[in-house]
């Protein structure tokens, strides 16, 4: 059991009558990435509020490198880096106040939390704007930041709260890097994030949460296979050619006789067996001559993976699907 | 046991998390720099002795002490260090309220550090305003005609014994600022406090001139023996009592007012 870094059991929190955990268990072994996967409003934000000493739960154990949050708060706290949406920097210091401010309360003795501070703004590529206030900062540096002040104390195990939310696919990708290099050095990261692609491209493991509770724990190639692998979407350029379209695609062997799902803006989904696909569906429009002006291949959006797993939408569009049009 | 002590290593059930008084300078700092690049946070420090002080020196100058501006400005002068000093406090609790709802303290909570330091350093952090307040003060006095009648070491103590009693109200307002729901409202309640406090004192007029009921609340009122305290080490004259009651009701605030702050503070987490 002590490969565990992050272990929690039976995890329960209500604020007022609104039940944010109703039970959830987490477990990520030293050195791997758990991916906890939902929309907002799951319990993810609570579940790693508790895990990082921020809230106590209701009933339900949880530990961190062997630590009770409960009972042993102040080792956790010793073991821990958190970023966030709530755990965040100081908007009116600059970049090397923040840092240095984390460095000594963490007991460096000043000229080593300078030097930590310069090291990690270098290595986040924030040096030119050390000297700048928070404030001023770009979204993108500001999550940098923000990463950067949960890693002062070099902790072992990692927080990151939805790290990617708001940020462009560039600036997402270089996020991803970090994660995948704070692995290698031997940390343990525990992600939240609503996206499966994110999940998918760093977690070893991956949990599902939804209204409070865990609705599916699985490696990323277990919850894919249950789930569905890559969904193919396709737009005609021409409306009137939509019936062909849905013929054409009907046909091609990746799609096993599946229905195409229309959604929406005219143009159709499509869950395919392949990855690689595309030539095929390409030769194909081509030969029945249909234009089109999307195709892509991606993975099952959240509220897809909701829908396989559950049968219903994930809690926002179905809270939206409840107000009468 | 939850005493709540500045070194208390267990608040709450929390065990081994020992105060460091250097992680509440750290965070004094962090306090004292914001301060410093917002300088009209320093407003009611500089501007607000200055206008008070002339305004009641030279309002009630003449009708009251004899018709003697000078005379009442010795008088009042002791007072209204006190009374400003007080008022003082009303920006931490404001401060705190918004501060405390950014996402720095979640930070400051995830750290290995005491639950109160935070709160500590905050109201260390104000002792740069105390002391610009006694600058401020004295300076302007001195300006208008105000002299000390002791010496300057009896000058220094009395304005240490200021500081040491507006550090210790400060916490009144840290607790009305992590407890009441906006901003705003904190200057509100802190007035409830204060006016009653500055007014209802020896501040203005001397105590003998007040009807018996009022006397007796002005007599028990802890501004009134901050003020004579401070009185008689300016002006001269038997101080020992005052300043034992000075620290006595410094004391009780602190008693009275950590613990309600920090339990709010954790509340509010």
């Amino acid at each position: 059991m002590t490969d565990l870094a992050i272990e929690a059991t039976g995890l329960t929190k209500s604020f007022g009558k609104t039940k944010a955990l109703a039970g959830v268990d987490l477990a990520a072994r030293k050195g791997t990435v758990l991916g906890v996967l939902g929309p907002n409003g799951a319990g993810k934000t609570t579940a790693v509020r508790i895990l990082a000493t921020l809230l106590r739960a209701d009933s339900g154990v949880a530990k961190v490198n062997g630590f009770d949050v409960r009972t042993h708060p102040n080792q956790v706290r010793q073991r821990i880096g958190l970023t966030g949406q709530f755990a965040s920097v100081d908007d009116d210091l600059t970049g090397t106040e923040n840092l240095v401010m984390i460095g000594q309360l963490l007991d460096l003795p000043k000229k080593a939390a300078k030097a930590r501070a310069a090291e990690l703004l270098e290595w986040f590529d924030l040096a030119e704007a050390a000297g700048k206030k928070a404030k001023n900062y770009s979204g993108g540096m500001r999550r940098r930041l923000d990463l950067a002040a949960s890693l002062v104390g070099r902790p072992p195990v990692i927080f990151l709260d939805e790290p990617t939310t708001g940020l462009d696919p560039a600036k997402r990708e270089d996020m991803w890097d970090v994660v995948r290099s704070l692995v290698s050095d031997g940390s343990t990261v525990l992600l939240t994030t609503q996206y499966l692609e994110e999940a998918d491209a760093l977690a070893d493991e991956i949990t599902v949460i939804n209204h409070g509770k865990v609705i599916a724990h699985d490696t990323p190639h277990g919850l894919k296979r249950v789930v569905g692998g890559q969904r193919l979407t396709v737009h005609p350029i021409d409306p009137a050619r939509y019936d062909d379209l849905l013929t054409v695609l009907s046909e091609i062997p990746a799609t096993a006789g599946r229905t195409p799902e229309p959604n929406g803006r005219g143009s159709v989904t499509i869950q395919v067996d392949s990855d690689d696909v595309l030539p095929d569906v390409v030769a194909r429009l081509r030969a029945a001559g249909i234009k089109v002006d999307e195709l892509s291949l991606h993975l099952p959006s959240l509220d897809e993976v909701f829908f396989t797993l559950t049968g219903t939408r994930s809690g926002e569009s179905h809270a939206a699907e409840e107000v009468p049009a | 046991m939850s005493a709540m002590t500045l070194t208390g290593g267990t608040i709450g059930t929390t065990p081994k998390r020992r105060f460091n008084p250097r992680h509440a300078l750290v965070l004094a700092k962090r306090n004292i720099i914001k301060s410093m690049r917002t300088p009209e946070q320093f407003m009611d420090v500089t501007l607000q002795p200055i206008i008070f002080l002339t305004l009641f020196t030279y309002i009630f100058g003449g009708a009251l002490a004899g018709g003697s501006q000078h005379a009442y400005l010795e008088f009042l002068l002791p007072g209204m260090l006190g009374q400003t000093i007080a008022m003082t406090s009303i920006a931490i609790g404001q401060n705190l309220h918004t501060d405390i709802d950014k996402g720095v303290f979640d930070r400051f909570r995830s750290l290995p550090i005491g639950r109160a330091v935070p709160l500590i350093g905050a109201v260390l952090a104000e002792f740069t305003r105390y002391v610009t307040v006694c600058v401020v003060t004295m300076a302007v006095g001195y300006l208008i005609g105000f002299r000390i009648e002791t010496d300057p070491l009896k000058l220094l103590a009395g304005l240490a014994l200021a500081i040491c009693f507006a550090a210790c109200f400060a916490w009144v307002s840290v607790f009305i600022g992590l407890t009441v729901r906006s901003a705003g409202a904190v200057q509100g309640v802190m007035f409830l406090f204060i006016f009653p406090l500055s007014f209802g004192s020896n501040v203005f007029v001397q105590t003998s001139t007040m009807p018996g009921w009022l006397q007796a609340f002005v007599k028990v009122n802890p501004m009134s023996h901050l003020v004579s305290a401070v009185r008689g080490l300016m002006l001269g004259g038997p101080v020992g009592s005052q300043v034992g009651w000075t620290f006595a009701w410094c004391a009780i605030l602190l008693v009275v007012f950590f613990p309600l702050a920090l339990r709010g503070y954790i509340r509010r987490a």
